[in-house]
């Protein structure tokens, strides 16, 4: 009668351990699919503004007008101190107007996800950002 | 009420406290709703967070999930690595979504609707980007600049043109914040207007002021979730900075 009692217990931890195990096993899954979708979420979720907002049309051009009128304005208000600094006017003015009319469009491109960011030279091309 | 729709941005001085280089420095309405707004959010935070309960009721909720919302936007566009950062990102989210929300109680004053408060925060993040960059890359921050893979001929201009490009990230990361706040409360303040210039109009008036005041309701709903979308928006922009700063090209 012993027997058959310690029987049972055993046959019960084992099948609690094999119970135990399997649920294991299962979280372990579990995990390593969340951990790949934080990984992939971390490489397309990131690549900027542009998808963190359902923007309207609005906000959306906004959004892009504001990247170009700031490309030209910085770009004007540095080729106007270099003018004013080295006394060689209008050159400064000319060249980095140009220039800055440059940076605000592959800001728009940038900012529209067109184009990749600048910290991605490499492995990590793409919309990873 | 006041038919100006300007008139809500004026800055009024308080107390004139000193001068500074023919400045004059004053405590002004701006900076008394500065003052609330940390006040406001640094009472928020520590009342939440006192209790600490571990199935949390609604105050603790806000913080949490407050939390959870900027630590999950800094991890995925920074990465685990600007979570070092996160102090600073939060300060940053809570003054901005705060400042905008309290702007949309009538008669109170929007901080972020003025430019040079949206200015100050974006060139706050630009310093703190350009010298985390070079102390923790040293030299190799520059490699941001250099894009892989273009011909040496023209990399000089390609060069210039990153690096005007990075300069005028201050500008249109002030400037979105601020146009959006000053734009949606002139827009307001118009159809407001529109209501009491109807309404004083005779009965056909009053019929006609329904339309626009319809439109104000409809607004004020865009507008509150404009503030919190902006908000988000500079805060993204903030980690999506700090990542150039974490990992220059490579």
């Amino acid at each position: 009668m012993s027997d058959a009692r310690e029987n049972g217990d055993w046959d019960r931890q084992q099948a609690s351990e094999a119970a135990l195990s399997a649920r294991l096993q299962r979280l372990n899954e579990g995990l390593g699919q969340a951990r790949d979708q934080a990984r992939n979420g971390h490489s397309s979720d990131s690549s900027g503004a542009q998808r963190a907002a359902p923007a309207s049309g609005y906000a959306k051009g906004l959004r892009l007008s504001s990247e170009l009128v700031a490309g030209v304005l910085v770009g004007a208000g540095i080729g106007w101190l270099l003018d004013r600094w080295l006394g060689i006017s209008p050159w400064g003015l000319i060249v980095f107007l140009l220039l800055g009319f440059a940076a605000g469009i592959l800001n728009v491109m940038r900012s529209a996800g067109l184009i990749a960011g600048p910290a991605l030279g490499g492995p990590r091309q793409g919309p990873d950002r | 009420m006041q038919l100006d729709p300007i008139h809500q941005f004026e800055i009024k001085n308080f107390w004139p406290l000193f001068n500074l280089g023919g400045h004059q420095i004053s405590f002004t309405n701006s900076a008394l709703y500065m003052f609330i707004i940390v006040a406001l959010v640094s009472l928020l935070l520590i009342g939440c967070t006192t209790r600490r309960a571990v199935v949390p009721g609604r105050l603790q909720s806000i913080a949490e999930i407050s939390y959870e919302f900027v630590a999950n936007t800094v991890r995925s566009s920074a990465g685990t690595e600007g979570m070092k950062f996160f102090p600073f990102v939060f300060t940053l989210f809570m003054f901005v979504l705060c400042a905008n929300v309290i702007g949309l109680i009538p008669y109170s004053f929007t901080v972020t609707s003025q430019l040079i408060v949206t200015v100050c925060l974006a060139l706050l993040v630009f310093f703190i980007v350009v010298g985390y960059g070079f102390w923790r890359n040293g030299l190799h921050f520059l490699n941001l600049f250099v894009p892989k893979g273009v011909p040496k001929l023209i990399l000089p201009a390609i060069v210039a043109i990153e690096v005007l490009s990075f300069m005028s990230r201050p500008i249109s990361h002030s400037v979105r914040l601020f146009a959006n706040m000053l734009a949606g409360h002139i827009t307001l303040q118009v159809f407001a207007g529109f209501v009491i210039m109807l309404g004083g109009a005779g009965v056909l008036g009053i019929f006609g002021a329904t339309l626009p005041f319809i439109m104000v309701v409809l607004l004020f709903a865009l507008e509150l979730l404009v503030a919190f979308l902006q908000a988000y928006v500079f805060a993204i922009l903030t980690c999506i900075y700090l990542n150039d700063a974490i990992h220059p090209g490579h």
